[in-house]
């Protein structure tokens, strides 16, 4: 099992219109603010069951766990300048993506 | 498919200069609409699995992005109609967001269509006689052509008419629908190389021999990506009667003894490299000789049936300079420089080749908004006989345009922010999506291109610089083709962080040679300043008539590698 370094949140793409989802507490949300959030292997683990679950449920596609940090808000923000891209949208067209509104941001 | 009678086949304001469908092209597209909408509705009922969907959906040219599907719409050589260029505005509006991205293999890009609406989409592609079939997976994909061709001075032969025979023959060709890797066709027929087919898995060049018979060079073997290389020559002069018996050949040769046990060796130009070009020549040349051609016997007639459909336009006699053009120069000097940069000439008197492009100042490459589409669309029609062209540069060419008609144009233009007068100068960069958009991407590419583009904002200082080709990659699939940028841009990951690798030296022409590596990578606010000092280092040295790449040539990498050192504290930074 790999080494457990970060919190982690569950990320995925919707199916129907693949839009970047996060498992929360109550299932996927478009805002990863709102993101159940890992701290330890075990909890990483139950998030991913949870995943390969919406998966075979059609819900959503390319699920994985990807770093964060917690805000002092309690909320999470990808380490990954990946991940960060994807809960906001192209850096390119801020009108675009979850940071114009389109999504939760 | 085979094309259509000509007599039958005509439609109100259709273009002359461009290919139709006949019943068969249609019924065999719409077929394939309803074929996926099927199996859209299967993927959403749950009767089919994302494994079992996926090589569905990418044979329709639907992706999963980094923030959305996006789906691929395959322009046959790169040529569009009006009507065609109009529809591709109206699916932006209805089911994305008001924009495209034309690509460097000539297709067009969505970036946020739905699943649930993508049969629609085809459906209404269907219409216009454009689809997404082979713009994705492992098979022979949207076949490139020269953006000039049928119009430039240079040409032997409009190549075009082979391109389209291509695509009929490689559209669905059973036996090439699961080749090891994918598989990418470009044509030119000119003196002058604009399809870069010397980077491509075959490359077509039309040539003459010495008793004036038309023929084709056949180079295989070239690529981009993670091992980049020029391709070489596999046949110096194939005649056009045996040209799709001796790519059947090739693909066969490639199809057995191509690599699938790993896709990073599994392109053509792996195999080339691997056995050396004699062997297989030698291959190709003994499946040629062993294999039934009779079912690629080539029809005169069909081929001259094709080739009638790109015939000239009903072009007007007119003197082969116009004087309301040069009035308009020296009266407008934005419009002088638009016509002295982005005007070219054209075989026939009077008129002018217009490259429109899709680079403004500090713009995204390649994007253009579905209301500049419909500029676009509505100047072809008044100025080009509703014809237009992608650029493999992801700009948009306005074939056809009388030289009278150049200033009313630009003024078209101009209003739509389609005037930036830059084709070929610095600011003139190919990028791939990136990270922007771009799940397999390791960096971001677009920015780099918009802040290089900033520090060069001064027009009069890019006419100065001259020619100097700016490509960007996102990642090493290279599909930014920075391997043959004069000076190319690598975005790599490097320690958790967007870094950059530069190259210089590479060419996509008939003289083409894979760029060299700089040195270290730097991180995206070093870029512009390394291009800058790198052009500022070539407007020194260089001597009478030379383009970057001429200089570089000529005074060699480790001089220009010496003056970033110099720079950059011993290469620490570069």
């Amino acid at each position: 099992m790999p080494v457990f370094k970060h919190p982690q949140i569950l990320i995925a793409s919707n199916l129907t219109d693949g839009e970047v989802v996060f498992l929360g507490p109550s299932g996927w949300e478009r805002d990863h603010r709102r993101a159940r959030v890992a701290r330890k292997a075990d909890e990483a683990t139950a998030l991913e069951d949870l995943g390969k679950r919406d998966i075979s449920a059609n819900r959503v596609v390319d699920v994985y766990l990807a770093d964060v940090e917690i805000g002092s808000d309690g909320a999470p923000t990808p380490l990954h300048y990946r991940e960060k891209m994807r809960v906001k949208g192209p850096s390119v067209r801020l009108d675009l993506g979850k940071q114009a509104g389109e999504g939760a941001l | 498919m085979t094309a259509v009678d000509l007599r039958v086949a005509q439609r109100p304001n259709a273009p002359m200069t461009t290919y139709r469908y006949d019943e068969y092209d249609a019924a065999f597209v719409s077929e394939r609409v309803a074929e996926f909408r099927e199996q859209v509705n299967r993927r959403l009922s749950g009767a089919l699995t994302e494994e079992e969907f996926r090589p569905f959906r990418l044979m329709n040219g639907l992706y999963l992005q980094l923030h959305a599907y996006m789906l691929r719409v395959a322009i046959p050589y790169g040529t569009l109609t009006a009507r065609q260029m109009r529809r591709l505005a109206d699916i932006a509006d209805k089911w994305d967001k008001g924009y495209g991205h034309f690509t460097t293999r000539q297709n067009l890009q969505y970036n946020w269509p739905k699943l649930v609406d993508t049969p629609d989409i085809l459906e209404s592609l269907a219409e216009v006689e454009m689809h997404a079939i082979q713009t994705s997976g492992n098979c022979i994909r949207n076949v490139t052509a020269d953006h000039f061709a049928g119009v430039a001075p240079d040409e032997i032969e409009d190549p075009r008419p082979t391109a389209e025979f291509l695509r009929q023959w490689s559209s669905l060709h059973s036996e090439f629908s699961f080749l090891p890797r994918k598989f990418k066709i470009a044509v030119t027929g000119a003196a002058h190389d604009r399809a870069a087919i010397l980077v491509h898995d075959i490359g077509l060049r039309i040539v003459k021999n010495d008793t004036g018979e038309i023929g084709y060079q056949v180079v295989v073997g070239g690529g981009l990506g993670r091992s980049p290389f020029i391709g070489k020559v596999v046949g110096d002069f194939v005649p056009r009667k045996d040209l799709l018996a001796f790519l059947e050949a090739i693909l066969r040769v490639y199809n057995r003894f191509g690599r699938r046990d790993n896709k990073y060796k599994a392109r053509v130009k792996i195999l080339v490299h691997e056995k050396g070009i004699d062997e297989i020549r030698a291959a190709v040349e003994a499946e040629f000789a062993a294999m039934d051609r009779s079912a690629f016997a080539h029809d005169p007639e069909e081929f001259e049936r094709i080739a009638a459909f790109f015939a000239p336009p009903p072009y007007e006699s007119l003197p082969a300079t116009s004087v309301s053009l040069r009035a308009a120069k020296l009266e407008t000097p934005a419009f002088a420089n638009f016509v002295d940069v982005n005007v070219g000439a054209h075989k026939i008197p009077g008129y002018a080749i217009v490259t429109v492009s899709l680079k403004p100042i500090g713009g995204v490459p390649g994007d253009a908004t579905s209301e500049q589409m419909r500029v676009l669309a509505d100047a072809s029609e008044r100025f080009g006989f509703g014809e237009l062209r992608v650029s493999h540069e992801q700009n948009i060419i306005l074939p056809h345009v009388k030289q009278d008609d150049l200033f009313a144009l630009w003024s078209m233009l101009d209003a739509a922010g389609l005037a930036t007068a830059n084709a070929g100068l610095v600011s003139d960069i190919i990028s791939c999506p990136g990270l922007d958009y771009c799940s397999l991407a390791t960096a971001r590419s677009i920015p780099i291109a918009q802040a290089i583009s900033k520090r060069f904002s001064d027009m009069s200082r890019q006419r100065r610089i001259g020619k100097l080709g700016v490509k960007i990659s996102g990642c090493i699939n290279a599909c930014g083709h920075h391997h043959v940028g004069a000076i190319g841009i690598l975005g790599l990951e490097k320690k958790g962080q967007e870094s950059y690798q530069i190259t210089l030296g590479g060419d996509p022409t008939f003289s083409a040679s894979i760029g060299e590596i700089l040195g270290p990578g730097v991180t995206a606010e070093q870029v512009p300043d390394v291009v800058e000092h790198l052009v500022d280092y070539y407007l020194a040295e260089r001597e009478e008539g030379e383009a970057f790449i001429d200089t570089w040539r000529r005074i060699g990498h480790a001089r220009f590698k010496d003056v970033l050192r110099r720079e950059g504290e011993d290469g620490a930074d570069i």
